[in-house]
């Protein structure tokens, strides 16, 4: 699992979770995969990002190094800071771990990288 | 006689004769989402696999071949005509055409014109002598030997090329094509309609041997055709850097097909084990399943792994994605319930709890998620999670003979842009929808309407029944008819 995608997850589908955002992270593999670099989309996915959310996760499981903590206007013009972000959202990823969600404390595991959303039967009742 | 704009040029749009009823939604997605201005020579049309059409720049022509699967190939028009005389006839009175533009000729009822004259320029600016050209014969609907074509390349001796034939990359490729019509079990002696002009690009027909199934590394029983898939990236109107969504994912085959055009991809799923590539393998002979299978290592086999963002195990009747994340596109084919099963997680016991030991390797039960269901939850996701202006495309299953396009899934905030039917049996069919979101104020929608018509399962399957059993009582009556023949000349023989 990226970090974008960690970025977009909730437990809302939880009963009685209101927002379940944003979701713990609990790794216990993190891998670093290479992948192209895109200016354009980083710069396109950056507003739709809650960046403090990033901010915490990236930290989280130690990739937050030169990440800053709030962002400045006029990004786009940073190359270095896009390539950063580029790293932390598409590269880092958590091949093994859990989410936790935020109100409830449940737990949703991550294998193989692939998050497991699913809610059991007794929790749709 | 009428002269037109001096700008534009003229080209024949030549297509492939497959999938006719996605044409031209396909050209139109593509037209729209390049922004590029055509005028309609020639509209397109089921009995004939071409049109004509009028475009600013080649680069146009160019950024439409690059894009579609369904064109095979677009050439500069030079001549048009329904005999091959008069289309030498046009050709040499083209030569004579110094007025620098389009001389148009008498339309006949059909609005369409023989004896239409190209500027002579469009003809000698390929003429040079140091360009190398060819002359391709094409021919649809009737087999020529190769001694055939060269005998007709050597009628167009008249037209003043000067440089060297060359066959391998020539400078200039020119192309004649003669059209017999549709139907192989009714071919003319004679052309219906003859064609000459320069060669400009080919389609995408390429990319659906490149993106074949049989050469995938990892597909499920139900993967989407690569030529299907890359029709539905085109309607979704999927660019480079988009971020698009496929929540019915499976093996991932549209998600390859978006990641072709630059689209970076997620993909959710309810099925575990198919995410993990463990379910069992679909092709014959394969015993299990190999550890490159994944959705991930197809898009490493295409070179398009940069944009693969991710997966998610996740329920659509109970999806995980932020309320205010807006994609670009949505595509997906939702299980009909035939091949593959409509679920969702889901118990029918009441007070059913689950032990806390049990947790950890529990895979829940699903009850039935009906079409309905998932039509309407599918639009009221795309109203909600598009961006505007953008688009959900997806497949639609119906019993051919009850088909109306009043009851198909509807949504406010959505208009339904094209329609588009892939017949799958003498019965059942399934429509290609694209919706395109015009409106951002999402209302609290209830279930659709016509929720309870959507159900194609139990239509499919008593429609077959039906069918079966006519088809036995049929053969029972043709048999006693046999019979009573039979005894009736036994009868007449013993008399």
């Amino acid at each position: 699992m990226k970090l974008i995608t960690h970025n977009m997850l909730t437990s809302k589908c939880l009963k009685g979770v209101m927002t379940g955002y944003p979701l713990a992270i609990n790794a216990t593999d993190v891998k670093v995969k290479e992948v192209d670099f895109n200016p354009e989309f980083i710069t396109r996915v950056i507003p739709k990002l809650d960046w403090e959310v990033l901010w915490v996760a990236a930290n989280s499981i130690g990739h937050g190094e030169g990440l800053p903590k709030t962002l400045e206007p006029k990004f786009e013009e940073d190359e270095d800071l896009l390539k950063r972000v580029h790293k932390v959202l598409l590269e880092v990823e958590v091949e093994e771990g859990n989410l936790t969600c935020p109100e409830s404390g449940r737990q949703f595991p991550i294998s193989k990288g692939i998050p497991n959303m699913l809610l059991t039967e007794a929790e749709v009742q | 006689m009428q002269t037109e704009s001096k700008m534009w040029r003229r080209y024949l749009m030549w297509f492939a004769h497959e999938h006719i009823d996605f044409r031209h939604a396909e050209m139109q997605s593509i037209i729209s989402l390049l922004n590029i201005p055509v005028r309609y020579v020639e509209k397109p049309c089921v009995r004939k696999p071409y049109c004509i059409v009028e475009m600013p720049t080649e680069d146009c022509v160019r950024k439409i071949a690059s894009r579609s699967v369904l064109l095979k190939n677009c050439i500069e028009l030079w001549a048009r005509a329904n005999t091959v005389s008069q289309l030498h006839v046009n050709l040499k009175n083209s030569l004579k055409n110094s007025t620098g533009s389009w001389v148009n000729g008498e339309k006949d009822n059909d609005g369409v014109s023989n004896t239409c004259l190209c500027p002579k320029e469009l003809i000698e600016s390929s003429c040079p002598l140091k360009k190398s050209f060819k002359i391709e014969v094409e021919t649809f609907c009737k087999h020529y030997s190769m001694k055939e074509k060269v005998s007709k390349i050597e009628t167009f001796s008249y037209l003043p090329f000067e440089g060297p034939v060359k066959l391998k990359n020539p400078d200039v490729t020119l192309a004649y094509l003669e059209f017999y019509g549709v139907d192989p079990n009714d071919v003319p002696d004679e052309p219906y309609d003859v064609f000459f002009g320069k060669w400009i690009a080919d389609g995408q027909r390429d990319l659906i041997q490149v993106h074949s199934l049989k050469k995938r590394q990892f597909i499920g029983n139900t993967s989407m055709d690569a030529q299907l898939a890359i029709i539905m990236a085109n309607q979704a109107q999927v660019k480079l850097g988009d971020m698009v969504l496929d929540p019915f994912v499976g093996s991932g085959s549209l998600l390859v097909a978006a990641a072709h055009f630059g689209a970076y991809v997620w993909g959710s799923d309810i099925d575990y084990m198919m995410l993990h590539a463990r379910t069992r393998p679909t092709r014959v002979g394969q015993k299990i399943r190999t550890k490159e299978e994944s959705i991930r290592g197809n898009m490493r086999q295409y070179g398009t792994e940069s944009r693969y963002l991710d997966v998610v195990v996740s329920d659509f009747s109970l999806h995980n994605w932020r309320s205010d994340l807006k994609f670009d596109a949505i595509i997906t084919d939702p299980p009909y319930g035939v091949r593959e099963p409509t679920e969702k997680i889901g118990i029918e016991r009441e007070n059913y709890t689950l032990s806390e030991e049990h947790m950890a390797n529990h895979v829940p039960s699903k009850v039935e998620y009906g079409l309905g269901h998932i039509y309407s939850d599918l639009l009221n996701f795309a109203a909600t999670h598009l961006e505007m202006g953008r688009r959900l495309v997806c497949w639609y299953p119906l019993v051919r003979e009850e088909y109306q396009e009043s009851q198909l899934p509807s949504h406010p905030c959505l208009k339904l842009v094209a329609n588009s039917e892939q017949v799958l049996s003498k019965l059942a069919a399934r429509r290609l929808l694209t919706y395109e979101k015009i409106l951002d104020d999402v209302p609290n929608m209830p279930v659709d309407p016509n929720a309870g018509v959507h159900n194609f399962r139990e239509k499919y399957f008593t429609m077959g029944e039906t069918t079966r059993r006519e088809r036995k009582e049929k053969r029972a009556e043709e048999v006693a008819a046999y019979l009573a023949r039979k005894l009736e000349s036994t009868r007449y023989d013993l008399t």
